[in-house]
């Protein structure tokens, strides 16, 4: 019966310490846990940040009721997709996205998704990609790895996400832009891919600085080469393929969106929600520290926004041959 | 001995009063979460992560590991008294757990299923103080040729056998393994058996689904058909005494299996890729292939019940070194376990063991206590489950159907797995009529989705040379033993009949 009752008490005090905020917010709030769909696997960068975000949203107490991280990483994002908007309840469900949001509508026609019907909720910020090696091949600059692997005439191993996704797009762009020819390895998330990178089972990844910092500062990892469109800086000394001379930068969006048919409360109650944690210390010391960059925009920017990278993406995969 | 302090101290730490009580909190509810049909410790420590928020981050992690601790336990209750699995991880616990149930024994299971679960934990906390950093580099090793090594080896298991009718078993794993290709393809993102183009089977069918269908609702009706209803259910009246018998009685008889489970199942946790299911799964299938008598497994032998008991909890221990080590979390809850951390200013990866040695050793210090308080917790509560039993089994069968259809709906909260869930029931029950053992299709489900992209992987690496399984270091002696194992049947029926002429 201790649990019981320490959990009315909870309850209570939550109550009595929330009451007074909830006279001015907004009426609408969540009335069962939240499903929080992340559109990738385990241990990835997306999935880093859907916890982080949960965590940041239960110890401030900013939700009344739970947000409950749900891994749909299977097809490119596409299981998640079709899982959000078919949402039973759209005004408890939310999407934690990356640039398969936009990729994977276009590479699969038949799902039937319009993302322009998914409501715009938060922009958090956009996430770099950096080339990575294992310190023990030795590589330590770009024209290093450029030598390599055209020495290895086809057998250089990379890894990264699924095909089509953003580490093959990447991956595709450095290989036209050096006249590479690499042995691409599909895993279902980045986090697998750092994993192999570090026991050495691939040779090479793009995995984004959250995914490979750890691995960076136990000193297994050696960046080569940044995708972003100015040097990072927590990694000074890394060139950007810009300054290399390649018109080129990719960043994977980190933002949060709601199932289509969100009632305009309860897409307001999560912009409010969203908002909060994106300008609580806990978020903005998250992206300096993972090195990605901030990206604010408001519900309409973020429908304009998604219209572009949908073009964008559309000549991207065709110049990979999708 | 640094480690042993840091330990000891980490020990300490989880005996003060407050980690005390929520050690016992959380061990409590995890039981009673992991006995529940369908939800397993990820949705304990999912729906009580906001309560750690109130006490101490130290307070919070023991209360977090001492709820998954609970619910491993917790799973065996519901496989064993009502042949529903409470939980993935405990899916291999209904095999022989129920038998021995229907036989009267379900307090000697659920006393097994206890001492085999503390074991295990004990035996993985040991191999996690001592072997921790150099296990990391391991699991470092496994690449996709050794994972898809080791997944040929768990299938293998469960075909070498003897006993069982092979070419039944062939016909149930690649029935699992159709039904685990179900859905979205992670090499090329395709989509793959979109039956009936529902979009129902884009997700592909939930492990826990097909459990849950085969064991709650087709067993069950199997049960009926066989017994008319005159299932005798009831049990001795508990004593102390009775369970000290009971608890003598599984030292001797389950030691084999225990023993099995707890190193097996803590390797197999170690590997990112795996995680406590397959864990529990690929230990049943090893206690089986070395003991005595393999006949006897599905019919109640208690090595049956202790392994993938053992394992699971193993298991769980195990894949907090991927988390803590690497930053991948290797089940579910884990991943929780791993967004609780980021809060707190940890950072996984190769430095934590290092940089946050204090957390690592009072994290761990804390499993060893939450072990020792969830296993008495555990013995206490068996009289309660078991008097449960005591139910007319007229009364008892509804309720299953009942539990299970609320569980198959908890796991997902998605309409489509209810009716998949009746009709895998239904297709369960006329296998089983006619002799097909269902335990190697609920193996390959599970097993199907790792074994199938880390073959394509591997296979991708080595551009198109099957040679890349026997050549590497690991994956070589590994899958040339998964191969002996596959055609030791066959050796055995040509050996017979040469002795025949």
């Amino acid at each position: 019966m201790i649990t019981k009752r320490g959990l009315f008490i909870l309850a209570g005090t939550i109550l009595i310490v929330t009451a007074p905020m909830l006279a001015v917010a907004q009426e609408w709030q969540p009335r069962k846990p939240i499903d929080f769909v992340i559109m990738a696997g385990p241990g990835g960068g997306a999935d880093q940040i859907a916890r982080f975000i949960q965590s940041v949203a239960e110890q401030k107490d900013l939700t009344n009721r739970p947000l409950v991280p749900n891994n749909q990483g299977g097809g490119s994002g596409a299981e998640a997709l079709i899982h959000v908007s078919g949402a039973s309840d759209p005004d408890h469900t939310i999407l934690v996205t990356l640039n398969s949001f936009f990729t994977t509508p276009l590479r699969q026609e038949n799902l039937g998704i319009d993302i322009q019907t998914f409501t715009p909720i938060a922009m958090m910020g956009v996430d770099p990609f950096v080339l990575w090696v294992h310190k023990d091949s030795g590589i330590t600059t770009i024209d290093e790895f450029v030598e390599q692997v055209r020495s290895m005439d086809g057998e250089f191993v990379m890894g990264g996400t699924g095909a089509g996704q953003e580490d093959s797009i990447v991956i595709a762009y450095l290989s036209g832009a050096y006249d590479l020819d690499i042995k691409y390895i599909p895993y279902e998330g980045g986090g697998a891919v750092a994993k192999d990178l570090a026991g050495k089972q691939i040779m090479a990844s793009v995995n984004n600085p959250a995914e490979a910092k750890g691995f960076y500062e136990a000193g297994d990892f050696v960046p080569l080469l940044a995708f972003s469109d100015e040097r990072m800086p927590a990694y000074p000394d890394v060139p950007t393929i810009k300054e290399l001379g390649h018109d080129f930068s990719y960043y994977n969006q980190r933002a949060v969106v709601g199932a289509p048919g969100m009632s305009e409360e309860a897409a307001a109650y999560y912009q409010d929600l969203f908002a909060q944690i994106y300008e609580s210390d806990e978020w903005q010391g998250y992206l300096e520290s993972e090195s990605l960059s901030p990206l604010w925009m408001d519900a309409g920017e973020q429908r304009d926004y998604w219209a572009l990278q949908v073009e964008n993406h559309k000549e991207l995969l065709a110049a990979l041959g999708e | 001995m640094e480690v042993l302090t840091l330990l000891g101290d980490g020990m300490l730490l989880a005996l003060q009063p407050l980690n005390l009580v929520m050690i016992l909190i959380g061990v409590t509810v995890g039981l009673f979460i992991g006995a529940m049909p369908g939800l397993g410790s990820v949705n304990g420590v999912a729906i009580l992560l906001p309560v750690t928020f109130l006490v101490p981050p130290a307070s919070a992690i023991i209360f977090l590991a001492a709820i998954y601790y609970g619910a491993m336990y917790g799973g065996a209750i519901s496989s064993v008294t009502l042949g529903i699995p409470g939980a993935s991880t405990a899916v291999a616990t209904t095999f022989d757990g129920r038998p021995l149930a229907r036989q009267g024994r379900a307090s000697f299971a659920l006393v097994t299923a206890a001492l085999a679960s503390f074991v295990g934990g004990t035996v993985a906390n040991i191999l996690f103080t001592l072997f921790a950093p150099a296990l990391a580099s391991v699991a470092l090793s496994f690449g996709p040729p050794e994972v898809f090594a080791l997944m040929l080896l768990a299938f293998a298991t469960f075909i070498g056998l003897g006993g069982d009718d092979i070419p039944k078993t062939i016909f149930s794993i690649c029935l699992g393994l159709v039904l685990g290709a179900v859905g979205f393809d992670q090499i090329s993102g395709a989509p793959r058996l979109v039956l009936f183009d529902n979009t129902g089977f884009l997700q592909g069918i939930g492990f826990l689904v097909l459990a849950i269908g085969v064991y709650g609702i087709g067993e069950m009706l199997w049960t009926i058909e066989q017994t008319r209803g005159e299932v005798t259910t009831t049990t001795p009246r508990m004593t102390v005494k009775g369970m000290a018998s009971e608890t003598k009685e599984a030292a001797s008889r389950a030691w084999k299996g225990t023993t099995i489970g707890s190193f097996l199942g803590f390797f197999v946790g170690v590997l990112p890729a795996a995680g406590a299911t397959p864990g529990s799964l690929m230990s049943y299938g090893v206690a089986k292939m070395v003991s005595r008598k393999p006949e006897d497994f599905g019919k109640g032998n208690p090595d049956g019940v202790a392994a993938p008991e053992a394992a699971n909890n193993s298991a769980s221990t195990g894949s907090m070194l991927p988390m803590l080590t690497l930053g991948i979390p290797g089940s579910p809850t884990t991943a929780i376990l791993l967004g609780g951390m980021v809060i707190w200013g940890l950072v996984p990866g190769p430095r934590l063991f290092v940089d946050e040695t204090e957390f690592v050793w009072g994290l761990i210090g804390s499993f060893y206590i939450s072990n020792l308080v969830a296993v008495l917790i555990n013995l206490a509560f068996i009289p309660l489950f078991v008097s449960m039993l005591r139910m007319p089994f007229t009364i008892l069968a509804p309720m299953i159907f009942v539990l299970s259809i609320a569980g198959g709906y908890a796991a997902t909260r998605d309409m489509f797995d209810v009716w998949l869930m009746v009709i895998f029931g239904l297709g369960a029950f006329f296998l089983r009529k006619f002799d097909y053992p269902l335990a190697p299709a609920v193996l390959a489900i599970v097993l199907g989705p790792i074994a199938e992209p880390t073959l394509r992987q591997s296979l991708l690496l080595s551009s198109g040379d099957p040679s890349i399984f026997f050549t590497r270091p690991v994956a070589g002696p590994i899958t040339i033993v998964a191969l002996v194992l596959i055609f030791l049947p066959v050796l055995r029926l040509l050996r017979r009949g040469r002795w025949g002429s």
